[in-house]
């Protein structure tokens, strides 16, 4: 019989290997879906792995829908590695992106660099003031964070409805819901012309360095780390398990909300109802994916935005609805998880 | 307030309840046996599409419910494969199914989203039916709601009166000792985890094809997260469950009411709707708030894997 068998030591080979047949994995799901719905298989994955890339646009546009997932995703890790489970980086972005856009609505007409700074500084702080909730719930009363910053996913979606039907409607926009279009000096400055690759890449770059600086360069990155591994060693060493709730979710919660602000000052250019697109779930598979590793964010982050792209082809040229892209995010992140098992085991035949 | 008003309030409570016991109750199940799959917003969608569809081309809502179940089991299954037989990390893998769940429910359900199926009529209890003010709500209702009583009778029993039920709970508390005297772990694990994952489905169907009999994309809304966080209410007991989800089947409700009634009163309807979700979160807060309260009585082995050293 097949069974598995525990490795000495872990393997390094694997390790590198898992993500790799995870991908493997879902491209073969990917096809047996395509195929159980009458389309062709090999077309399909044309379209949705290799036309988006096909130009340089399309590699901007991979760039561009790249940005907010790193910044989710390296906002959760710092997390996740101290066991802080925040699962509503959604409902963080989309404050994020509410808060930007109230100042951007407040300086309509105004000029100057101050009105993007102020846009970047709220976006972030409305980030973290919807992490806070779980945070202070968490340290203060023991509530679990994965339920409370779930639910608080949905309340900010509501908000964010409730907004562009009323308080933040476009005054002349014939009762649409959604705001104003934002003037110039609240959009932020584009890297390459004719594309829509804007400044916030180069926040996520700096995000992920600085990210990789607190984790592994840092005493308090080291903390968090140990609570992950070893939660009774880090209070016997009187590591604050408080701190790490705070810091694990201010981070997530802050760079969330920056994510918020990039799509709003970006290829939006306005806030709506879907000023989502799910960007803080899928930035938790790319999380997962990439180990929490800084390097790693950033690749996965490129994966899971060629499935976004791939899913917007899909929907173009084969009619089929965008909310393939989550199932492709969804397999990729069961399979993993369930490849990284090779990692200290390995399959062996045994009798009986 | 008028004698009519109380009843209809009260029926729509209860049926709004219904599909939060069954999913919770299966929730419950998988948890006592150390399984914690945060896959049930995206079971329930699995269970509300195949429910709907099944429904739909064949007419028949009871081979709809029996899809859904079907449908949610199947999900539970693949999250079993990870989290046990692969030791995959179980948050993260239950996060998974439920993105990957939601994703696939409005993606085969496209064809669907303008078809509404027949309304399911209610099922009067003969005599009962005809008591006064509790007659109605309580004993003409849809079968579903009957049948979540049953369930939640049968779980009650199974837990606390049962063999096997004892043994689940074992391995639930210390799945090494379980081990040790010969039981099989993993497959008890396996066992639950199902359950969980057909009475997801079933609470799903409930949904497309007796509450609102149509199909709409993210129509789950929720439930799925908010039935875990029930079970946590409920401190893993099965009838405190039914008490949590009448209570939140009642906000649910009295926001439509507040809504419908055309009262004059300035509340923007999206606070209203986001009511079950703050409610959540402060009986969250409530029962979390004696840190006792949530260890003592979560199963101890909950979201560890476990593997055998045969």
């Amino acid at each position: 019989m097949l069974r598995l068998e525990a490795r000495a030591e872990p393997s390094q080979l694997m390790s590198y290997a898992s993500p790799l047949l995870a991908i493997v994995l879902m491209l073969i799901g990917g096809l047996i879906l395509f195929y159980a719905l009458g389309k062709d298989p090999v077309e399909g994955f044309r379209i949705f792995f290799i036309s988006p890339l096909s130009d340089i646009y399309g590699v901007s546009e991979l760039f561009l829908k790249a940005t907010p997932l790193m910044l989710v995703a390296i906002g959760l890790a710092v997390g996740f590695r101290a066991n802080v489970w925040n699962i509503g980086a959604e409902g963080q972005y989309i404050m994020g992106g509410v808060a930007a856009s109230a100042v951007a609505l407040y300086f309509y007409e105004a000029e100057g660099p101050h009105i993007l700074f102020l846009m970047v500084l709220a976006g972030s702080v409305g980030g973290m003031l919807w992490a806070s909730v779980p945070a202070f719930l968490k340290t203060r009363f023991n509530t679990n964070e994965i339920l409370v910053s779930l639910m608080l996913v949905y309340v900010a979606q509501l908000a964010v409805s409730w907004l562009v039907h009323g308080p933040m409607m476009d005054p002349d926009g014939f009762n649409f819901p959604q705001s104003r279009m934002f003037e110039e000096s609240a959009l932020l400055p584009m890297l390459v012309e004719g594309t829509r690759l804007n400044a916030a890449f180069l926040f996520a770059l700096s995000a992920l360095v600085v990210g990789y600086v607190f984790m592994y360069r840092s005493f308090f990155g080291f903390q968090m780390q140990v609570a992950g591994n070893a939660r009774d060693a880090a209070r016997y060493a009187g590591f604050s398990a408080k701190r790490m709730v705070w810091i694990g979710l201010l981070s997530g919660g802050g760079m969330a909300g920056i994510a918020g602000m990039s799509e709003v000052a970006g290829p939006m250019g306005q806030i709506t109802e879907h000023v989502s697109n799910n960007y803080g779930f899928a930035g938790i598979i790319v999380a997962f994916v990439a180990r929490l590793n800084p390097v790693g964010i950033f690749f996965a982050s490129l994966l899971m935005a060629l499935l976004y792209l791939g899913g917007e082809q899909a929907q173009q040229y084969m009619n089929l609805p965008s909310s393939i892209s989550n199932v492709f995010q969804g397999m990729l992140l069961l399979f993993l998880l369930g490849s990284d098992v090779f990692i200290n085991y390995r399959l062996a035949w045994k009798r009986g | 307030m008028s004698i009519d008003l109380i009843e209809s309030i009260l029926f729509a409570t209860i049926i709004a309840g219904t599909p939060l016991i069954i999913v919770a109750l299966g929730q419950l199940i998988a948890e006592k046996s150390g399984v914690l799959n945060l896959g049930a917003e995206g079971m329930m969608a699995m269970g509300a599409i195949a429910g709907f569809a099944v429904t739909f081309h064949t007419g028949n809502p009871w081979l709809g419910v029996l899809a859904g179940m079907v449908a949610g089991a199947l999900m539970s299954l693949l999250f079993a494969i990870v989290v046990l037989t692969l030791m995959g990390n179980q948050v993260a893998s239950g996060l998974a199914l439920s993105i990957f769940g939601v994703g696939l429910s409005a993606f085969v359900g496209k064809p669907y989203e303008s078809e509404i199926l027949e309304t399911v009529g209610t099922l009067p209890i003969p005599l009962l039916a005809d008591l006064p003010i509790i007659g109605g709500p309580i004993f003409n209702q849809q079968p579903l709601v009957y049948l979540s009583w049953a369930i939640l009778a049968g779980v009650a029993w199974f837990l606390y009166k049962s063999r096997p039920g004892l043994l689940l709970r074992a391995v639930g508390e210390s799945p090494s000792s379980a081990h040790s005297i010969g039981y099989p772990v993993i497959r008890i694990r396996y066992m639950a985890t199902l359950f969980g994952g057909a009475m997801a489905g079933i609470g799903g169907s409930f949904l497309s094809v007796f509450y609102t009999p149509l199909w709409v994309e993210g129509m789950v809304a929720g439930r799925g997260w908010i039935a875990i966080a029930l079970v946590v209410f409920a401190t893993w007991r099965p009838f405190r469950v039914m008490v949590g989800a009448y209570l939140f089947g009642g906000v649910m409700v009295a926001q439509l009411f507040v809504q419908g009634s055309g009262l004059e009163i300035n509340i923007p309807s999206q606070f209203l709707s986001s009511l079950p979700y703050l409610a959540t979160i402060i009986v969250l807060v409530i029962i979390s708030r004696d840190q006792n309260t949530v260890r003592l009585n979560a199963p101890v082995s909950l979201g560890q894997p476990y593997r055998p050293d045969a």
